[in-house]
């Protein structure tokens, strides 16, 4: 045992070695030097107000992703022949000052033919209590089950279009939930790719150095000076027409993902080269712990809270990328259904002056985007605990 | 300086050798190509003169050559069937789908794409760097926390929508028409004071909505970076001295400052030409931007390669200009090579 230290280059002393008895700490700052780096910096995100509330938005949109077909009133796909383009519909708690519960007045139309419009009054002699945990469009949950149970369902023969319709009369809130699904995914996705590649590549470069590091660096930078949304604009265009939805899903996902890395790798490069120099890693050296160890239980868990910091605040590019693709036809095609195709159809300027309420999946896009970046705000300032 | 500049003329060079070929190659993924699709359609109408005419225009343009020798002649290293005649030799080829030459069909568009994005890269800094100073120097102010939220919303909200529902409120309230980049009775007109008028007015809108994001990443950026410098010592020092506090913000402070906002000048660029892209399509802008959507759907390959080339070329152009200015502000910044 004692030859096997001292035949490495750095004579180890054997003998435990208790920090706290040369240099004795309080009860109270005991605890935060004996904090692991991770408890340090939950601690530190705690403390930020506005990031934990993001993480609690997004933590709800989230939770909304696997149950979409409960939550949603209506099939994304439920068309209503006699409501195209209806207009948003109340909800009351009040019928003629009695309490009633939440309820919806039916919609009448009448055609207007100045304007050929239909033009939607609601009847408000008869108030139509709104169902909740109850039976309405069947669905296939999760692919497996047959299912009819809703959170909350039109009232009997009436209809509950919170959001307003859409060209063929599909209601507007069911169709944003179900977009969720998609919209939150591509974000996750893209990034998972783009996390692969960057660590990928940063740590090459990094950790190789020379004629590596060159080329990859040179890479970065001409992957850097394209223009992203042209770039997008042409990928997405190869890809092939006969594709199913789902494949140009993915598709897209990784072509949003292959775009971003060079901004991780970057960071993973120059982390990686910083840390070498710190002084803990020069402790550990002393000490005797191999290159593997230092590496794994010293370096990447450094860097790994800034790299998730750094991909935290790269999923709404994402997000707004594949809007901009959806919105501009060349991203992912109806039946898929996301908040970029949803926006698809508001294009034009009589959407805005007609139907106003076709933009409304802009507002989740809106918050996602932000919660994503007050969180990613918060990451990175707890990702340095110790200053 | 001579040395500086033309190693980073040289490198920019190789650089935009490698971007042209990757922009070949990605128009040339999709199968199949514009005169081939026609000639097929033409083959079901049965039209006999017109698939004459595209065949001789696919021999014209070698488009029956393994794609890495079009690339080639494209480039203008490689003699085609008229010679050397490619992007080197200022020939910019051939739009299929308006069969004219690229020239003439993006030639107007050029100017206004770059004047839409000049005018952008101007409202940014002349807004983004007043208001970083207040920020920075009233931390947590009422105004601070405003000039953040509204950079927040700046940064979320997709510009192509903004573009929409500014398009619409405007011209409801103010009853202008913000669509177009001039009034359409100027269209195909010679520029004269009321067009130039008539330009300016309709710009307006565009570089709001376009600079919009951008000026809330630099409002963030410049002023994290001035309150860092206003913590440092030579800051204090110079108040202590008595300087007043204008000068001795302006003076040191606010330089150091800028240095990050300078070298972004090259990173904007790219952000700038993609939203220009989306907003001209909303607000049916003539600039290159609804041209290169059309000419990538239909796989016009001349057409859609100059102009993601000259979108690379205003990126990289960007860049250096961006270097140069550091070189210049900060005497610290070596430049590459040493001496």
């Amino acid at each position: 045992m004692n030859t096997a230290i001292t035949s490495k280059r750095h004579y180890v002393d054997p003998a435990p070695f208790d920090p706290g008895k040369t240099e004795p700490v309080g009860a109270e700052s005991e605890s935060f030097y004996r904090a692991s780096s991770w408890q340090l910096m939950w601690w530190k995100f705690r403390r930020h107000k506005v990031a934990v509330a993001a993480a609690f938005v997004l933590l709800f949109f989230y939770a909304i992703v696997p149950f979409v077909e409960v939550i949603a009133p209506y099939n994304q796909t439920k068309r209503h022949g006699d409501f195209l383009y209806a207009p948003p519909q109340g909800v009351h708690l009040f019928h003629e000052g009695r309490f009633v519960g939440p309820f919806t007045y039916p919609y009448s139309y009448s055609f207007d033919l100045e304007s050929f419009r239909r033009v939607y009054t609601p009847d408000t002699s008869k108030p139509q209590p709104i169902r909740f945990l109850c039976r309405g469009d069947a669905y296939q949950f999760w692919g497996l089950w047959q299912m009819d149970v809703h959170l909350v369902c039109p009232p009997e023969n009436g209809t509950l279009f919170l959001l307003g319709t859409d060209r063929l009369g599909r209601d507007l809130l069911s169709r944003i939930i179900y977009g969720a699904r998609i919209s939150l995914t591509i974000g996750i996705v893209g990034i998972a790719v783009s996390f692969a590649l960057g660590l990928f590549f940063g740590g090459l470069a990094g950790y190789l150095g020379g004629w590596v590091d060159h080329v990859i660096q040179r890479m970065i930078e001409i992957l850097r000076s394209l223009p992203e949304l042209p770039l997008w604009l042409a990928l997405s265009a190869a890809l092939p027409a006969n594709w199913s939805p789902i494949l140009v899903f993915f598709g897209i996902t990784i072509i949003l993902g292959l775009l971003d890395w060079p901004g991780l790798a970057r960071a993973v490069r120059s982390k990686l080269l910083s840390l070498r120099e710190e002084d803990f890693v020069k402790a550990a050296e002393l000490m005797g712990a191999s290159k593997q160890r230092i590496i794994a239980r010293h370096l990447i868990p450094n860097f790994m809270s800034h790299l998730i910091a750094s991909a935290t605040l790269s999923i709404p590019s994402m997000i707004l990328g594949e809007t901009a693709l959806s919105f501009l036809g060349l991203g992912l095609r109806p039946p898929v259904t996301s908040w970029g195709v949803l926006l698809n159809e508001a294009q034009n300027l009589a959407a805005v002056q007609l139907h106003p309420w076709l933009l409304f999946p802009m507002v989740p896009v809106v918050i996602v985007v932000l919660a994503f970046n007050f969180m990613g705000d918060g990451l990175r300032d707890a990702a340095d605990p110790y200053h | 300086m001579i040395r500086f500049l033309s190693r980073r003329i040289l490198t920019m060079a190789v650089t935009l050798l490698i971007i042209s070929a990757l922009i070949f190659f990605i128009i040339k993924l999709p199968p199949g190509d514009f005169l081939s699709n026609q000639i097929a359609e033409l083959r079901a109408q049965g039209e006999s003169a017109s698939i004459a005419k595209a065949e001789f225009l696919i021999k014209q343009y070698g488009l029956d050559k393994p794609a890495w020798q079009q690339y080639l002649v494209w480039l203008g290293v490689m003699p085609g069937p008229n010679g050397f005649s490619g992007l080197l030799q200022g020939d910019w080829g051939w739009s299929f789908e308006y069969d004219k030459p690229v020239v003439e069909v993006v030639g107007d568009a050029l100017w206004l794409t770059l004047l839409v994005n000049l005018a952008v890269v101007i409202f940014i800094h002349v807004v983004s760097i007043p208001i970083a100073i207040y920020s920075a120097t009233r931390q947590y102010s009422v105004g601070d926390y405003l000039a953040t939220f509204i950079g927040y919303i700046g940064l979320a909200t997709p510009s192509f929508l903004l573009a929409l529902i500014l398009l619409y409120y405007m011209n409801r309230w103010f009853g202008v028409s913000i669509g177009g980049l001039y009034d359409a009775e100027y269209a195909g007109e010679p520029w004269t004071w009321a067009k130039t008028q008539s330009l300016l007015s309709h710009l307006l809108v565009p570089t709001v909505v376009i600079g919009l994001g951008g000026t809330a990443a630099m409002i963030r950026r410049m002023r994290a970076n001035l309150l860092d410098e206003l913590g440092k010592q030579y800051y204090v020092t110079a108040k202590a001295k008595g300087l007043g506090p204008t000068k001795a913000l302006l003076k040191y402070p606010f330089r150091m400052s800028l240095n990050p906002f300078i070298a972004d000048i090259g990173n904007l660029l790219p952000h700038l030409v993609s939203g220009s892209v989306l907003v001209s399509l909303v607000l049916s802008l003539p600039t290159v931007g609804p041209i290169l959507l059309s000419a990538l759907k239909s796989q016009d390959q001349f057409l859609a390669g100059f102009i993601l080339m000259f979108v690379a070329l205003l990126t990289v152009v960007g860049m250096l200009i961006s270097d140069l200015l550091l070189a210049w502000l900060d005497p610290r910044i070596r430049m590459g090579g040493g001496r």
